[in-house]
């Protein structure tokens, strides 16, 4: 504990879940180690594997954090990335990527002019355009999955090998890069950091707090549908509820990187981190066989537990 | 009187009028209108929403959130179709066990709130897993138990009821007249939530719920009760859930450990706390309004049944709707003098 109290505030969270990662591999590799005699979990070939699958929300969650950071949240992320994959292989051919990623400019366009217009909660704003896009793709698709292929841009994108690396591995890094540049080197990211500590005080020093809040959320929409499109990509086609499984994840791994989820502190590493951290868990508990029932009880427990180590907040003294 | 009265509550008095306008207009509609049974169907298919919207509406009142209730109220309708049946006196208990349940859930969230400093958001999240973790283990395939019995008088009139266990010399009686028509269901849901919220609201506690909502900094110097509001908001919240979650597994029967219906319980409970007028970011707005928002959300979904609505339509137009309600309440953004009045 003596160490940690040296670091600074805003590398604990990183060291301690990048330590739970290490607790995490190791009870995996004992587990298999007494059970089958193998580490399959140490081989570079499987971590890649499941970097490849945590991919798709790692782009979620880097897009997510820029919102999670000025203090908002962006439900509306499972539906974009659906909407996003069935319109692009909808569209088909070398306008499906393009057309994707303009579904996720739209939602979050929309999404941003309704919270930062119409001062609207996020929360509440966000879950309702969810819901409008759900309502979309049941009356476009007639409820069932879409006949549409992947096109081969997607595909390539999503599955294939570039110098013995998964292709999708290539683009997190890319959005990686880009989001991390973006909160630390440019003005747009020391706003989002500024509104997300205070707006009011944003807005008297002069920042167009409006430009700022629809820029994040466009960021989120974008990147919910990069990762529709690859994960369209992935499975070869879009199907009915495929975002479903990320949103919680994303928050859950924005959070647990660090991130105050009131917004105004947070760093990118540690939202990457967060992302390894679910991904290896998740897939530790599957070589375990664990039950759902389980698999939800120890994800909900973990959460709480990393929280409770250093996710604690302020008290409310003034 | 009313005026001082419409003034301070003018979300809940659009809510009303609003329900009252769709419902009346449904039952116009419909070929069966104003009738005993369109009522029934109709107040039961109410209770779950409404008693989760209820619980959803007690950490909002104070600027927090509970995305577990869902969840718990899944947890206790597992509970419930497992315990409730065999004699009265085992019916009992396995309903008090249920409701024990829910609230000791509740009462956990909001120790880690209070205690473990978490944000709210993230914590109920994290719960609401592992209550669905919890209800899976309980019930891995959806099925149960309940008793028969039970399950007709509490989802039928108040004449069912008696008739059922030959109180009130099997409905006959002279008194009870005036009332055999009420659903039970709806005399349960307002009389829990009368009897329940309306008490604890008028108490220190209570109201420092309110206080926290407005101005937590404010509420702690003049010397509130925060923590103790803080769980037993909570608490509530939980103990509302659960009412939820056993009324679900009487009325159908069963227990369900359905992750995605859980989910869409939460959401549309956040919903139902908008459009009954509470303000999202703390501080005004009520439980029994909650109630009435939750009534508005089921009506307009009635309505898709008597309209031959196109059921592909139906989510769209529901999210339209939620998002017409919430945007309704922003005009004022437009007309207010000081931009600085936005931020908080």
């Amino acid at each position: 504990m003596s160490r940690l109290g040296t670091l600074s505030a805003a590398d604990r969270p990183l060291v301690i879940a990048f330590g739970f990662i290490l607790v995490i591999l190791a009870v995996g590799t004992v587990y298999t180690l007494s059970t089958t005699g193998t580490m399959p979990l140490l081989t570079p070939k499987y971590l890649l594997l499941q970097l490849q699958t945590g991919s798709f929300l790692g782009i979620c969650a880097a897009g997510l954090m820029a919102v999670i950071l000025i203090g908002h949240i962006d439900l509306s992320i499972p539906w974009t990335l659906t909407a996003a994959a069935m319109i692009g292989t909808a569209v088909g051919g070398p306008g499906a990527v393009p057309a994707a990623l303009a579904v996720g400019l739209c939602v979050g366009l929309i999404n941003g002019l309704g919270v930062a217009v119409l001062r609207i909660p996020s929360m509440i704003f966000t879950l309702g355009l969810d819901t409008v896009l759900r309502g979309l793709m049941v009356a476009q698709t007639g409820g069932y999955a879409p006949q549409d292929a992947a096109t081969p841009l997607m595909l390539t994108l999503a599955k294939s090998s570039i110098l013995g690396f998964p292709a999708a591995l290539f683009v997190w890094a890319a959005v990686s890069v880009a989001v991390a540049f973006l909160l630390s080197r440019t003005t747009f990211g020391r706003a989002l950091y500024a509104i997300g500590t205070r707006e009011r005080a944003a807005y008297l020093s002069g920042m167009r707090t409006t430009r700022v809040i629809i820029g994040a959320f466009v960021l989120s929409g974008l990147c919910a549908a990069l990762a529709g499109a690859l994960l369209a990509g992935y499975s070869a086609k879009a199907y009915q509820g495929m975002g479903n499984a990320f949103l919680l994840p994303a928050i859950a791994a924005v959070v647990l990187g660090g991130t105050n989820v009131l917004g105004g502190r947070g760093r990118y590493a540690g939202t990457l981190i967060g992302v390894v951290l679910i991904v290896l868990l998740n897939s530790v508990l599957s070589i375990m066989q664990m039950p759902e029932a389980l698999r939800q009880i120890i994800y909900g427990s973990v959460i709480i537990g990393m929280l409770l180590i250093y996710g604690r907040g302020d008290r409310v003294t003034s | 009187m009313i005026g001082r009265w419409l003034a301070g509550n003018r979300g809940f008095a659009v809510a009303i009028a609003l329900f009252a306008v769709l419902f009346v207009t449904y039952n116009l509609m419909h070929t069966r209108g104003f009738s005993t049974a369109v009522l029934v169907q109709n107040a039961n298919e109410s209770v779950a929403i409404g008693f989760v919207a209820m619980a959803q509406t007690v950490p909002v009142l104070m600027g927090g959130l509970d995305l577990s209730v869902g969840a718990v109220m899944t947890l206790s309708a597992c509970i419930a179709s497992v315990m409730v049946n065999g004699t009265m006196g085992e019916i009992v208990f396995g309903a008090f066990v249920t409701l024990l349940a829910g609230t000791s859930f509740g009462f956990m969230n909001g120790l880690l709130v209070v205690y473990g400093r978490i944000q709210a958001i993230i914590a109920t999240l994290a719960t609401g897993a592992i209550a669905i973790g919890l209800a899976l283990l309980i019930r891995p395939e959806p099925g149960g138990d309940v008793d028969g019995d039970l399950g007709w008088a509490l989802t039928n009139t108040v004449w069912d009821f008696a008739d059922t266990y030959g109180l009130a010399q099997g409905g006959e009686a002279a008194w009870l007249q005036p009332f055999i028509n009420i659903p039970v269901p709806l005399i349960l849901q307002f009389g829990i939530a009368c009897l329940v919220w309306l008490p604890i609201k008028r108490t220190v506690t209570g109201m420092t719920i309110y206080a926290i909502g407005s101005a937590e900094g404010a509420a702690f110097v003049s010397g509130l009760p925060i923590n103790r509001a803080k769980i037993l908001a909570y608490t509530l919240s939980g103990f509302f859930a659960s009412c939820g979650g056993l009324y679900l597994a009487i009325q159908t029967s069963s227990g369900n450990a359905d992750m995605v219906q859980a989910g869409a319980y939460t959401l549309n409970s956040i919903a139902a706390v908008v459009l009954g007028g509470t303000a999202l970011l703390g501080g005004s707005g009520g439980v029994i309004a909650s109630l009435v928002g939750a009534l508005i959300l089921r009506v307009i979904s009635f309505y898709f049944r008597i309209l031959d609505i196109d059921p592909l339509l139906q989510p769209l137009i529901e999210g339209l709707v939620l998002l017409a309600a919430v945007s309704f309440g922003a005009g004022r953004t437009f007309s207010i003098r000081n931009r600085l009045e936005l931020f908080r």
